[in-house]
């Protein structure tokens, strides 16, 4: 499991030297979720019947725009390939990324989410089931995303064709979590929701890096 | 060490191989020769397990994964010659030391490079981080596509010397070059593409 850390430590330290690809994301994120107020309407009522959607569909999005960097350049630099011939399985190497691509990219989301839930009209209640689903949901996102990037990433436009790929897979993600925000929201017990989005969570721990290894070597051969 | 067997290969339809068969043991030094386009990059991945579309069978007696240099240097334009080469070689080996990185990068010639950003170096200097690792482990099978391609002349002559030094510690070096070999063991050669 050595090179699991490694991976992690090397991801975060590319990730500080380079933090237009840790800022893009969440700045994205906001600009999606700010509009909203100015488009539609900036009442109360209204702002906060929409806001789970919004925010979700906002993380969700951004999440899928940054996808697409997670194995690019270590494909184009020729580092996945060394990957593939580490004296560790490769998929703890696989693990680590993914990991490491949702401390940069799904955990800001999560903790910046209480203040546009407060901008969009959320009670308390509202904001910390939000800030709950994003922080067992966007672990989803990225495992799941994952899966289409390394099957892309030997692809020069890949970027649409994961978001075909893998936003069937993020639709039931976005029900729950949004239903389990509202339920949040009107204080209705929502540890239902809860357990779903953790089970889907570890299901996506144990499938998702096997099934994007496989489709990295796929891309590889190419 | 290697066997292979009845290697077949088709890549856009063109068949690069067929019913290959070779083998090489400890201390021998393989030459894949052909001109552009016949296969030899495909055939050294296919050997290191990156190419998974043939038929035949590829059979290492290894305990560790032969060690590969392809064309992509492998190294992050963002970090350091040290933290690219410590990266490289903990992918194969966990029992290297900060100083014998230090060492190993002053013989490629990179004295002083250490905490240059890979990203700030030129196509050589990032070739040299890689091949820096030939000095660091001790994989008993290399694989090295194209070694000395933007390598200069003294480059050339001390990682001969050390390809030498692998071959008397009874190594295995499957090479593709297209320049003249001077090592000190008989190179036998594949030729592809006839």
């Amino acid at each position: 499991m050595s090179l699991f850390f490694g991976v992690i430590k090397r991801e975060l330290l590319i990730a500080y030297r380079n933090p237009a690809d840790l800022l893009n994301p969440l700045i994205f994120f906001v600009i999606v979720i700010s509009l909203f107020p100015l488009g539609i309407s900036p009442t109360e009522q209204v702002l906060s019947q929409i806001a789970p959607g919004v925010i979700w569909v906002g993380a969700l999005l951004s999440t899928l725009l940054s996808m697409d960097i997670l194995f690019r350049s270590d494909y184009d630099d020729g580092s996945l390939e060394q990957m593939t011939l580490s004296r560790e399985p490769f998929l703890f190497l696989i693990l680590g990324k993914i990991v490491s691509h949702w401390l940069v990219t799904g955990l800001p989301l999560a903790l910046l989410s209480p203040l546009l839930a407060l901008m969009l009209f959320m009670n308390e209640a509202g904001a910390w089931a939000l800030f709950c689903s994003l922080l067992l949901g966007t672990p989803i996102l990225s495992l799941l995303g994952a899966i289409g990037a390394g099957l892309t990433v030997g692809l020069r436009k890949g970027g649409v064709l994961i978001a075909v790929l893998i936003l069937p897979l993020f639709v039931p993600v976005l029900i729950i979590a949004t239903a389990m925000v509202q339920a949040g929201m009107q204080s209705v017990d929502y540890t239902g929701h809860m357990l779903w989005l953790g089970a889907i969570l570890a299901a996506s721990i144990g499938f998702a890096p096997i099934a994007t290894s496989v489709g990295v070597r796929i891309s590889l051969s190419h | 060490m290697l066997n292979v067997s009845q290697l077949t290969c088709e890549r856009d339809h063109r068949l690069l191989f067929e019913n290959l068969s070779f083998a090489a043991g400890e201390g021998e030094v393989l030459l894949v020769e052909g001109s552009n386009g016949t296969g030899k990059t495909t055939l050294l991945r296919i050997l290191c397990g990156l190419y998974a579309e043939f038929t035949g069978a590829v059979d290492w007696q290894l305990s560790q994964s032969p060690l590969y240099v392809g064309h992509k240097p492998g190294v992050k334009d963002l970090l350091s010659a040290r933290e690219n080469l410590a990266w490289l070689t903990n992918l194969y080996q966990t029992n290297v030391s900060a100083k014998q990185i230090s060492e190993a990068l002053s013989r490629v010639g990179l004295r002083g490079f250490e905490e240059v950003a890979c990203g700030a170096m030129s196509e050589g200097q990032r070739k040299r981080v890689n091949l820096a690792r030939l000095y660091l482990l001790d994989n008993q099978a290399w694989v090295l596509d194209e070694p000395f391609s933007a390598i200069d002349i003294e480059g050339v002559a001390s990682l001969e010397a050390r390809m030498n030094a692998h071959l008397d510690g009874g190594g295995l070096l499957i090479l593709t070059s297209h320049l003249p070999l001077s090592l000190s063991r008989p190179v036998k050669t594949l030729r592809l593409g006839q």
